[in-house]
């Protein structure tokens, strides 16, 4: 960290302004350089970027301990990030190499960190709900404090697995807490096409889940709602649904050709960005000045870049783990 | 009536089956994932490129991302006389429909006393190859041809891809139908016939060593082949096309001529169904073989996503060579 922490520059209740900033534009540094990596044929099968989405992984992140779990979906690099996990490590899984987290064997759409509760990025639309449901569960039944996370897309919000998931999480007052991204795209379909009531909140409200609607451009706004919701969980009061509208700026993977939105909607939806958002607030506030933004700025292209070179210089893995780690081996 | 042939890739060859069908039976209609939006318009891999275009969104359906409702909706809906195909973007993602098609559309005829038809495809991709890594990559069919009442086509070349996927649909079977994803843009001769389903076809005739595989690993045979009749070993090769119905008789005397059978198939090799056609022919063939048969598959290992990796885990054109010797008693050295 470039700046230093003081009462002054904490914001509202939750939020470390100059961190989260800093966090926000690491992620976005990382993000942004996917689609070359994939151009250059470091990065096999796909990768989802998540550029334009930072504010929700680091608000709702902000609210969390290490002991907390996180479930994540395809386009979780960031979730992993602003859970702690290093972003050497996370580019050397997406890379395939030896020193990422899961030696190269899971790749972008599986990165697990155990010790950082990160059940894992997920291949499968919805599963994370369904993970996180049970992570906790364990919490409950273990009788510890802690809470879970799911994060998913609007898309996955027509998987069945959530609406079992709403249902036994309120019956069971389970500390979790369902974060969807709403970025109003599910691939190449649009929201208004794949749901008849594009108010997804109301879907956890009928389940009899406390649900809020927040502003997924503003990472004050998700901090709050998150640390609420984190609040209620490990007070034993159950889960809540918090829906983040957000938006990715790129592609759905490499080679998307987008012929389902317009460059005019991505560029009004960069009006809204979260990191030029908090910046201007920090400066407008004298919590920090331009020279200070820079120095934030310059310290996330330095980690990321520091990141790469990690990743890059990392061994490809022993072929030989291939075939290790299938199962618990008790013969 | 034998027709030109055309050069397609297996996606066009696909495409065209679909076009060809959709044409021909107007109350036939298919549902999936971003298959109108996405690429060019036309699904992940293209497949139904056009066709709302041509057919109108009513009878080519973009969904939501539900695939349990999806496979199960398709099920009834073919249940309800309307002939259905389902895409399912990886076959991965067909296990969230496991109940639709394996306690419903499976069992309809039969717990009904026969009075259901269920003409419904389930179209996916498996297999392996291009980094898609755990979730995206595996080669499930032994799964659906180990279910009394599905159907099962693994189509290998363009040719294939386009009759088997027409006579899928012209099946009154619930049918899985799994294209093979590293495959898509091979190209090869389609001369537009309808190919019935459980006749298995002869990829390569030889004459000391019978190998069976699909898909990729027909592919891997084919390479293997040659390199084993610089070694005066003359493969013939099998592929069965369809899992379910399977082609025995073919391979039977295929093996009566060889006196050999190595099975080669990209699913995992424990308990796959290469241990079906080496037992049929062990059963069949018993005097007539000189030598065990074997099989090769996947290790047992979920698809990992780094490239050497994947690669160890698949049979390669080498390992088949290498069992191939093994087979014919010319070799020892022996791979996993
Ligand atoms: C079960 C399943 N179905 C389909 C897919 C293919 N797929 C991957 S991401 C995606 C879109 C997901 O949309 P959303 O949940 O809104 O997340 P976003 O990509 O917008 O972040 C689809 C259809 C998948 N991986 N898993
Ligand atoms: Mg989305």
């Amino acid at each position: 960290m470039t700046v230093e922490i003081t009462e002054a520059t904490r914001f509202d209740l939750d939020i470390d302004g100059p961190s989260a900033l800093e966090l926000m534009s690491t992620i976005r540094e990382f993000e942004s350089r996917l689609p070359t990596y994939s151009e250059e044929g470091l990065i096999r099968g796909s990768t989802h970027p998540s550029v334009g989405m930072e504010a929700v992984a680091v608000g709702v992140s902000w609210a969390l301990r290490a002991s907390d779990s996180v479930a994540s979906n395809h386009r979780g690099h960031a979730h992993c990030l602003a859970k702690g996990a290093d972003a050497g490590r996370t580019l050397a899984e997406i890379l395939g190499r030896r020193d990422g987290y899961c030696g190269g064997k899971g790749g972008s759409m599986h990165i697990g960190v155990k010790e950082l509760g990160l059940l894992g990025t997920n291949g499968i639309v919805g599963a994370g709900i369904g993970l996180a449901t049970g992570a906790a569960l364990a919490a409950q039944a273990q009788g510890t404090d802690n809470v879970a996370v799911a994060y998913f897309g609007d898309g996955a919000t027509n998987q069945g697995v959530l609406a079992e998931a709403f249902n036994l999480a309120a019956i069971w007052k389970l500390p979790v807490i369902f974060v969807c991204e709403n970025n109003h795209f599910a691939q190449s379909a649009t929201l208004e096409e794949m749901v008849a009531q594009p108010d997804l909140r109301r879907r956890g409200e009928a389940y009899g889940v406390p649900s809020v609607d927040v502003d997924g451009m503003d990472v004050e706004a998700v901090s709050n709602a998150a640390a609420e919701a984190v609040q209620r969980a490990r007070s034993g009061q159950g889960p809540t649904f918090i829906v983040a509208d957000t938006y990715r700026y790129l592609g759905h993977m490499a080679g998307d050709t987008e012929i389902y939105r317009t460059a005019e909607q991505v560029e009004q939806w960069k009006g809204r960005d979260p990191i030029a958002r908090l910046a201007k607030r920090l400066l407008d506030s004298t919590v920090l000045d331009e020279a200070q933004l820079k120095a934030i700025a310059t310290s996330a292209l330095t980690l990321v870049d520091s990141a790469e070179e990690f990743a890059k210089s990392s061994p490809f893995p022993d072929v030989s783990s291939a075939f290790t780690q299938v199962s618990e081996d008790y013969r | 009536m034998n027709k030109p042939a055309q050069q397609l890739t297996i996606w066009r060859a696909l495409n065209a089956a679909l076009h060809d069908e959709f044409t021909e039976d107007p109350s036939t209609i298919i549902m999936g994932e971003d298959l109108t939006t996405w690429g060019t318009g036309g699904g992940i891999y293209g497949v139904t490129r056009k066709m709302a275009d041509v057919f109108g969104k009513e009878r080519v359906r973009d969904t939501p991302i539900s695939e349990e409702t999806l496979i199960s909706a398709g099920a009834g809906a073919a249940m309800a006389g309307t002939r259905t195909v389902v895409e399912i973007m990886y076959s991965d993602f067909m296990l969230l429909g496991a109940d639709g098609l394996i306690n419903q559309a499976a069992k309809s005829r039969y717990m009904f006393g026969g009075q259901f038809s269920t003409p419904l495809v389930v179209r996916s991709n498996g297999g392996s190859g291009i980094g898609k890594a755990a979730q995206h990559s595996q080669s499930l069919e032994t799964l659906y041809a180990h279910i009394p009442g599905l159907e099962v086509v693994v189509p290998g070349t363009a040719n294939d891809a386009y009759g088997l996927l027409r006579s899928a649909i012209k099946s009154e079977n619930p049918t899985v139908f799994l294209e093979h994803k590293a495959l898509y843009y091979d190209k090869g001769p389609v001369t537009k016939e309808l190919i019935p389903l459980g006749q298995a076809r002869v990829a390569r005739e030889g004459k000391d060593l019978t190998i069976v595989a699909t898909q990729l690993m027909t592919k891997r045979a084919l390479e293997a082949a040659q390199v084993l009749s610089a070694q005066g070993v003359d493969v013939e090769i099998i592929d069965p096309r369809t899992l379910y119905p399977f082609d025995m008789e073919t391979v039977f005397s295929s093996v009566r001529k060889t006196r050999h059978l190595l099975v080669v198939h990209e699913a995992v090799r424990d308990f796959g169904w290469g241990g079906e056609f080496v037992s049929n022919t062990v059963q069949e063939c018993w005097g007539e073989l000189d030598a065990a048969p074997r099989r090769m598959g996947a290790a047992r290992a979920p698809i990992p996503y780094s490239e050497e990796l994947e690669e160890a885990v698949i049979p390669s054109a080498q390992n088949i060579v290498d069992e191939a010797l093994a087979t014919v008693g010319r070799h020892t050295k022996l791979t996993v």
